[in-house]
């Protein structure tokens, strides 16, 4: 059982976590995810007592990791696969670790076993790859054979073969009554590995909650719906009729609909209804990956961006850009980009303050409900973009935009739309 | 809401939850078969011993320091034979200095490496992981280094003094003089290795370490040479006396490089309490920082 309390730690000016307050038990496997940069690292050092929190503290069982009776026996500890002196085999790193631990010497053989290392035991481990680093890691965590395991990153560098076999490790670790915290910037392995995850970003709590409540608050689902292409006007019509129906309609570039909020039949009988034809209605489910990013998409702190080349094009007049009636979303890859939520981690301007082509007004779509946060319990909790960046997509994302998001937020209120 | 849309739960689902957690008695479940022992500083010995002779560095260092201390040892009596040079009433060991001068460079180096390889390579979180007890783990590295370094540089000091006595016959070295250049020498060198360990723990980095303890070693004797100024006269003096070129030499004569300069085993004082005050700044440090 780890148990964290208002966790912070400021690096300088930097604050790397603020206030995290989370608890990780015994028996499960508790997925620790985050972008690069927020804060994962720091929070499991902190735990380790190797940092010292800035305020705030962390306990196992009860206790401060430095002050824990014994604790190489009740902690294990994978940080960074690179952490071993290159020079030293594979054998003596392990064994110096359980001379240190004061664990029986014979151990060490039995974990060379268990992380199939015993061929290279006597090799000096800078001649590793990434993946050998990381049995040399797990084997060290499994030294004293802990009831608390942490792995930073386990499966990196990993084959096919050994993150299969790190993820049933994990698995039978927590069935054996261990308390197991990994973390990792996949979502798609902690989904298959973890029961419970702790999600953070720049260095906040984002979410903690079990996978499968994850799954059904994040995985929204639309429908595509398109009318026919050469009459705009049943797409206009299409468009009243689904929105004064409750439904959230985003428009894609190509001229379909993104519709959520209602289900495939009804939105059949409501074209029917208004006589409209449809040329396509189709169910798409977005993927976890997807909604973890949505999730941490306000908190990504190293963001890749298109290499524009403005220097060397010529620049369009400022203005030529027209923003469309209904918020669009690109064509491929129907997983949308953020809703509108107040990003509680920009002090100031969120990343998107300064996107081009953020639609100044409320879109149509919303439009046709006065007042924004519409039809109370129906999924789409999110009124579809308003000042949301184009991509707006998929409305229905309330995870990301708790009115009091992460409860310790204290920049919640310059968010750009708190409604 | 409707089927194709699952429901999300109405409250914000992302603040922080205060889930009911039930949570075991004390918290564990899982119970090890392998007998439990707390560790000590035995173990922590044990683990030093295994991490020094387990590195190239280890052996590089000290062998290096070897064939410099026999090497240089060996050249300089028998230049001393063959030229029938006159050693003024002073002991055949003095010839023993320079390699144990030359030889203190591996000793200092192995001392930073010692400690800083595992900043280096972040062995040192690998290591406070399986110890949070940190002062044990440096109190273990300091001794493990310093009986190391003492043992090698006393062994080979005593051995290169027999061949110098062996090849340059004029006149016997007395007990005391035997002692001073052998464990005297061992202990002031180790000393010195001691220091630069408590400067690696404090500095972090094998190369910065490496580099102040050269100055360290260095500078004093140096910039002593080029003070010409009449007012710094004292300074001078004062370097010349104090330098670790100097307190080393002490212990193969009856003084150092000057007349006033420490003797006896004064130098060895000086160093011990040095080393003693880096290394309290190294425990305080690294109990204090973060790694």
């Amino acid at each position: 059982m780890i148990e964290a309390v208002g966790l912070t730690k400021r690096y300088g000016a930097k604050t790397a976590v603020y206030n995290l307050s989370f608890q990780v038990r015994p028996g499960t496997v508790t997925g620790f995810l985050g972008p690069n940069g927020s804060g994962k690292s720091t929070t499991m050092r902190m735990i380790l007592g190797l940092d010292r929190p800035t305020a705030g503290h962390v306990t196992i069982g009860g206790h401060p990791f430095r002050q824990l009776p014994n604790a190489p026996r009740q902690v294990g500890a994978l940080l960074d696969a690179k952490a071993v002196h290159g020079g030293r085999s594979a054998r003596n790193h392990l064994l110096s670790l359980a001379q240190l631990a004061g664990i029986p010497a014979r151990r060490v053989d039995e974990v060379l076993g268990v992380v199939g290392l015993q061929g290279v035991a006597k090799r000096r481990s800078n001649g590793f790859s990434l993946g050998m680093g990381q049995r040399l890691g797990i084997a060290a965590a499994l030294l004293g054979d802990p009831q608390v395991l942490l792995f930073d990153e386990p499966v990196n560098g990993l084959d096919p073969e050994g993150i299969l076999w790190v993820r049933n490790l994990m698995k039978s670790l927590a069935a054996e009554g261990r308390t197991v915290f990994v973390s990792s910037h996949l979502m798609s392995e902690m989904a298959l590995t973890a029961e419970h995850l702790i999600v953070i970003g720049r260095g906040q709590l984002l979410a903690d909650m079990s996978v499968k409540e994850f799954i059904s608050v994040n995985s929204s689902d639309f429908a595509r719906v398109r009318a026919p292409g050469t009459e705009p006007e049943q797409r206009e019509k299409l468009l009243g009729v689904l929105t004064e129906a409750g439904g959230q309609v985003l428009s894609e570039p190509d001229g379909a609909l993104r519709v959520t909020g209602l289900a495939l039949p009804r939105i059949s009988d409501l074209a029917h209804e208004a006589g409209v034809r449809l040329w396509e209605l189709s169910p798409h489910q977005a993927s976890l990956e997807e909604a973890y990013m949505r999730l941490t998409q306000s908190a990504v702190d190293y963001r890749s961006t298109t290499d524009q080349k403005n220097g060397l094009m010529e620049q369009a007049p400022p203005g030529a850009w027209m923003p469309p009636a209904v918020p669009e979303v690109p064509q491929q890859g129907w997983y949308a980009p953020p809703p509108p939520g107040p990003n509680p981690y920009g002090g100031g301007p969120g990343p998107y303050a300064g996107a081009p082509g953020r639609p100044p007004a409320p879109p149509a779509g919303p439009s046709a409900h006065p007042g924004g946060p519409l039809p109370g319990a129906t999924a789409p909790a999110a009124p579809p973009a308003p000042a949301g960046p184009p991509a707006a997509g998929t409305a229905p994302q309330p995870p990301a935009r708790p009115p009091a998001a992460p409860a310790p937020a204290p920049t919640t209120s310059d968010s750009e739309d708190a409604r | 809401m409707t089927a194709a849309h699952p429901q999300p739960p109405a409250q914000q689902p992302y603040a922080h939850q205060q889930q009911p957690y039930h949570q075991q008695p004390g918290g564990y479940a899982y119970t090890s078969p392998i007998p439990l022992r707390r560790a000590h500083l035995g173990d922590a010995l044990a683990s030093e011993w295994t991490k020094i002779r387990s590195v190239r560095s280890t052996l590089w260092t000290l062998g290096v320091m070897v064939v410099l201390m026999v090497g240089v040892g060996l050249l300089a009596a028998v230049a001393v034979s063959a030229s029938g040079a006159d050693l003024e009433g002073q002991s055949i060991l003095l010839l023993g200095f320079y390699g144990m001068l030359l030889g203190s460079l591996c000793v200092v180096t192995l001392g930073v490496l010692t400690i800083s390889s595992e900043y280096g390579t972040g062995m040192i979180r690998t290591t406070l992981t399986a110890s949070p007890n940190r002062s044990r783990v440096l109190a273990a590295k300091a001794i493990v280094f310093f009986l190391l370094a003492f043992t090698v540089t006393t062994v080979t000091a005593t051995v290169v003094g027999m061949a110098q006595s062996a090849i340059v016959d004029t006149g016997s070295s007395t007990g005391e003089e035997w002692l001073r250049a052998t464990v005297g020498a061992g202990l002031f060198v180790a000393l010195l290795g001691l220091l630069s360990l408590a400067i690696g723990a404090l500095v972090r980095h094998s190369a910065g370490a490496i580099t102040v303890m050269i100055g360290v070693l260095l500078l004093p004797l140096v910039a002593a040479m080029f003070m010409f100024s009449e007012q710094l006269e004292t300074v001078r003096q004062f370097l010349f006396a104090y330098s670790v070129p100097s307190l080393l030499v002490a212990f193969y004569g009856d003084a150092g490089l000057t007349e006033s300069g420490p003797h006896g085993w004064t130098p060895l004082l000086i160093m011990a309490g040095i080393t003693a005050v880096a290394l309290a700044g190294a425990f305080l440090a690294l109990e204090k920082r973060d790694v």
